[in-house]
């Protein structure tokens, strides 16, 4: 916490400060209500019964609670031909998001240590380049992308999409750690440098330790675009390696079946388990990493 | 009869199996994923395996068959197609006008599924002459569904004419009932329209204007009525009826809240899953006008390499055409046999109807393709008709608008 | 030889990256160029046929429907969504006890797929079922809030749900900006008795200049690039009221077979995000670098 948070209240008289205070909590708290609504109408439909669904209010709570879909979703919801639920997904996402995201995470870190502290002629020409690049729309690459693939001889493996989702995560990487590290005072890399510190000696002792907030944004952001990542998931993968939201999408999305919006609901919040678990893991080293700035102020 | 027909199907298979050296083999493409869907396609693959197949399945669902489609480009650019991919209308043509389709002439000929097809089905599974596709079922599009109970209390028969239709909904408006239970997605507007269109236009109308584009026809003033009547439709649905899934509006129907639905026969399975009995509980009948819109499924073989994947392209046209497939998976779709001599005894009176239905329009010429599902025309034609449909069903823009829209959304289209 | 790396370090380092750029962002550019300038159908084709898909695109009511919707979304959710992101983490970074427990719950919403909170969101917004039939239950029967199927107004539902799902990443962002500004200098001016809000808006903002251009850019990616969202939620109805430009070129691209026309409608787009991104990048470094 800045300083600031705790000296606010300072010149404030004892009764405006508590005022000001429960103002606060209450302001938070209503935001909270409008983050957690459509989680409240998942969670409670997820609960019900397919003729509790089909008959009642979609909204309100369930009248008799029950956890079948829970056991649908993970273990028999078919999928396709196969009735396994979306356990057998759930690795290949695994397998594909992991390496994924510490790759293009450390890339990004070099990427950006070098365009914010090794500037060079055209340096920030390729960063703007790259940052470009995060615009690019999916659907566009898609087609060409499958061609390159497919010359990789990488089409519909693991691999291929990890290649994929490292390519088209570099832009944000970069600039996720560029921004962090523009300001890291440059003083600091050249006196390492007047030290005899060489490139990746600085980046391994000073700046490194010093992103630990950074590197838990980038995970955060990488970590959620891969593993909710449909359109390169559905496009490059083959039977076998599709990711779980492939599976999500073949649960939820049929057009002529008979539709189980309980299962559906169970299968979306299991989907997203593991981001959740990165966020409130997350969570704590923000904390850390403030510490450690703390430090450094 | 049927148990020697049977025997024979499956003893073809069984010496095909014995003789073809290598195993046969399927990746199978498709969109077929939720339970009932599901369990009907795992039919097939049970009587690949039976066959000494091996069966990989690659379901991708959504959009009716979008995701499925931009994965299928995707693997066919990478040079990696699937041997098997669920195709329907003119898509398939267009397919293998691209060059990616194998030719399973061979296997059609010798089932002789000329002389068990509807001629007009079978024409779509034919590419200049060749077969290149394997149909799997016929959904009728142009079907009205009704709460039997909702009907008797208000004292209404099922309608004939579509001023009929009218009479029996403001009635029932009156009566605090929501007449016309739709969800306002391009495409149920789309089924709602071609529905419209057929009993306005009559069959060769409509096949003026959905599968030849004829532009007169298009522009006409009988077109201007369909358009007529489907703003008296709009009145006739209740204010929250955007976006909303068909099988929400089934549910409206199933529990009274609103009397009839416009739906192809998959709202049959939504009934039937809620455990309400077809005659009783809820009524089925075409939708007034002549004439019968079909919705056929069929898979596609694309040209692949290695003689165990092209033995398990020939098997898999084989069996899906064959009699016991068809009648399991229509039973668990609620669609019918595309093939027209499959007993029917154990499908349910919605079922015999349309199987009736079919074979008379097929004699008179009034089985037509459905623009709405993707039967009738290619894909940015259709596009172009239903972005049409949709903004005008959802604005107030007047009829003749709406047909000098049609006629330039479809020049602009070609 | 050790003496040529050890200088040139930097640029070997960025070097892989600058040529995957090269290849898969501007190599693609390049190819939907040209592919804009073909008649492709189902699969891409290589014979110019000239601005034919520009010209039917430019004569299609639902692109201008769509490119209208780009502007009203984009502005809004890019701009709504920064305020309540800096807000939320201004307001968090107050010594808040269960700072974590909330700070998870705004972030959550990124982490679930819109494929299936779109439907959740369909039915909160449905008149029919949601807050309109909720608080009509309470005896408020005059309340309406009927924007999902309102033709004029479906778009602005889409504004709210999108900003459900990335304002709390922006929180983050700013969070961690707000946390690693010098406490020396706040302290500095707290002593020389400047207000809270004028240290913040003359000292912390203004050092957060770097976040700013983190969280347009994150934002503004999310906005071309809506999808998803669109599909689950509205479907680009009522009619295609809600359609936006990524919609419209998957709509051409995959389930029309003109890829041609999604071809075209993509340049636009991507010319659109040029105009707009370019100057705002240029004027950014351009800062840093002063």
């Amino acid at each position: 916490m800045t300083d600031l948070a705790m000296s606010t209240a300072r010149g404030q008289s004892r009764i405006g400060k508590v005022a000001l205070r429960w103002l606060l909590y209450i302001a938070l708290g209503l935001f909270a209500l409008y983050y957690l609504m459509p989680l409240f109408v998942m969670i409670t439909t997820s609960l019900k019964s397919l003729e509790e669904i089909r008959t009642g209010d979609l909204i309100s709570l369930p009248r008799e609670v029950t956890f079948d879909a829970w056991k649908t979703a993970w273990a028999t919801a078919c999928t396709g031909i196969q009735c396994e639920g979306v356990r057998p997904f759930f690795w290949n996402s695994v397998l594909i998001a992991v390496p994924a995201v510490m790759i293009s995470t450390l890339i990004g870190a070099l990427n950006g240590y070098v365009v914010a502290q090794w500037q060079f002629r055209g340096s920030n020409l390729f960063f703007a380049a790259l940052l470009f690049g995060c615009f690019i729309p999916f659907q566009v690459v898609l087609l060409p992308m499958a061609r390159v693939l497919g010359l990789m001889g990488v089409a519909g493996t693991i691999p291929g999409l990890i290649f994929v989702h490292v390519i088209y995560g570099l832009g944000f990487t970069t600039l996720f750690f560029r921004n962090y590290y523009v300001s890291i005072p440059s003083e600091l890399t050249k006196a390492a440098k007047v030290d005899g510190a060489g490139f990746f000696r600085i980046f391994w002792s000073i700046f490194l330790p010093l992103s630990l907030p950074i590197i838990v944004v980038t995970v955060i952001w990488q970590f959620t675009q891969i593993w909710n990542d449909f359109l390169f998931g559905v496009s490059f993968s083959q039977a076998g390696t599709q990711p779980i939201t492939v599976a999500l999408n073949n649960i939820v999305n049929s057009t002529t079946g008979v539709k189980e919006y309980n299962v559906d609901m169970a299968t979306a919040i299991i989907a997203a388990l593991p981001t959740l678990l990165v966020y409130v893991v997350a969570g704590k080293y923000f904390i850390r990493g403030l510490t450690a700035g703390s430090v450094k102020g | 009869m049927k148990n020697y027909v049977f025997g024979a199907v499956s003893a073809v298979a069984l010496m095909s199996a014995n003789v073809v050296v290598a195993e046969p083999k399927a990746e199978v493409l498709h969109w077929w994923t939720s339970g009932g869907e599901a369990r009907s396609v795992a039919v097939l693959q049970q009587e690949f395996a039976d066959n000494g197949g091996t069966w990989t399945d690659m379901p991708v669902a959504g959009g009716g068959g979008d995701a499925a489609m931009s994965a299928l480009r995707a693997r066919v650019l990478a040079g990696n197609a699937p041997t098997a991919v669920q195709l329907k209308g003119p898509a398939i043509q267009e397919w293998y006008e691209e060059g990616v389709l194998a030719d399973i002439s061979a296997v059609a000929e010798a089932e002789g599924w000329a002389d068990v097809l509807p001629a007009s089905i079978a024409g779509h599974m034919q590419c200049e002459g060749s077969w290149c596709a394997a149909p799997v079922n016929v959904h009728r599009v142009d079907w009205i569904w009704a709460n039997a109970d909702v009907l008797e209390a208000n004292g209404i028969a099922m309608p004939t004419t579509w001023d009929e239709f009218n009479a029996a909904a403001e009635k029932l408006q009156g009566a605090g009932i929501i007449p016309l239970a739709h969800g306002g997605q391009a495409w149920q507007d789309a089924t709602v329209f071609e529905a419209v269109a057929l009993g306005i236009l009559g069959a060769d109308g409509f096949r003026k204007a959905f599968v030849e584009l004829d532009e007169a026809t298009l522009t006409s003033d009988a077109m201007k009525s369909v358009f007529d009547q489907m703003r008296t439709l709009r009145g006739f649905v209740d204010p929250n009826f955007p976006g909303r899934d068909w099988n929400l509006a089934t549910a409206m129907v199933m529990n009274g809240e609103a009397a009839f639905q416009i739906m192809g026969d998959w709202a049959k399975g939504e009934f039937l899953a809620a455990g309400k009995a077809p005659g009783e509980d809820f009524l089925c009948a075409s939708v007034p006008g002549e004439g019968f819109l079909y919705n056929v499924d069929s898979f596609a073989m694309f040209d692949v390499d290695g003689e165990d994947n092209q033995a398990g392209q020939a098997l898999l046209a084989k069996l899906i055409v064959g009699q016991s497939f068809q009648k399991v998976f229509n039973l668990n779709k609620g669609s019918i046999p595309a093939r027209v001599d499959v007993a029917l005894d154990e499908f349910d009176s919605c079922a015999h109807l349309s199987a009736e239905d079919m074979a008379a329009s097929s004699e008179g010429g009034s089985l037509l393709p459905s623009y709405a599902h993707g039967m009738a025309l290619r894909g940015a034609q259709s596009g172009a008709i239903t972005d049409v449909v949709t903004s005008h069903f959802n604005s107030d823009m007047s009829s003749d608008e709406a047909v000098q829209q049609l006629a330039t959304a479809i020049a602009n289209s070609l | 030889m050790t003496k040529w790396l050890e200088d040139h370090l930097p640029k070997v380092v960025l070097a892989p990256s600058f040529i995957a750029v090269l290849i898969f962002v501007y190599g693609f550019i390049g190819w939907t160029a040209w592919v804009s300038l073909t008649r492709s159908k189902l699969l891409p084709k290589y014979d110019i046929h000239g601005f034919i898909q520009y010209e039917r695109l430019f004569a299609a009511p639902r692109w201008d429907v769509a490119m209208n919707n780009l502007f009203i979304f984009g502005a809004l959710f890019i701009v709504i969504s920064m305020i309540l992101g800096l807000l939320l983490a201004i307001l968090l970074d107050q010594n808040i006890r269960t700072e974590g427990a909330i700070r998870t719950i705004y972030l959550y919403p990124m982490a679930l797929s819109m494929i299936v909170t779109g439907t959740a969101w369909k039915w909160i917004l449905n008149p029919g079922l949601g807050i309109e039939a909720t608080v009509k239950g309470w005896g408020f029967e005059s309340f309406t809030f009927d924007w999902l199927v309102n033709p004029n107004m479906a778009i602005y539902t889409i504004v709210i749900a999108a900003i459900w799902q990335s304002s709390g990443f922006v929180m983050a962002l700013f969070l961690a900006g707000l946390r690693s500004v010098d406490t020396e200098i706040i302290r500095a001016a707290q002593v020389d008795g400047i207000p809270t809000w004028r240290v913040y808006t003359a000292i912390i903002i203004p050092s957060m200049a770097p976040i700013f251009l983190s969280a347009f850019i994150v934002l503004s990616h999310l906005a071309i690039k809506s999808f998803d969202l669109v599909i689950a939620l509205t479907g680009g109805g009522p009619g295609f009221a809600s359609d936006l430009p990524a919609t419209y070129m998957y709509a051409m691209a995959f389930s029309r077979g003109d890829i041609g026309q999604a071809a075209s409608s993509a340049m636009i787009m991507m010319a659109v995000v040029f105009t707009i991104v370019v100057p705002y990048l240029y004027s950014e470094l351009r800062a840093k670098n002063d």
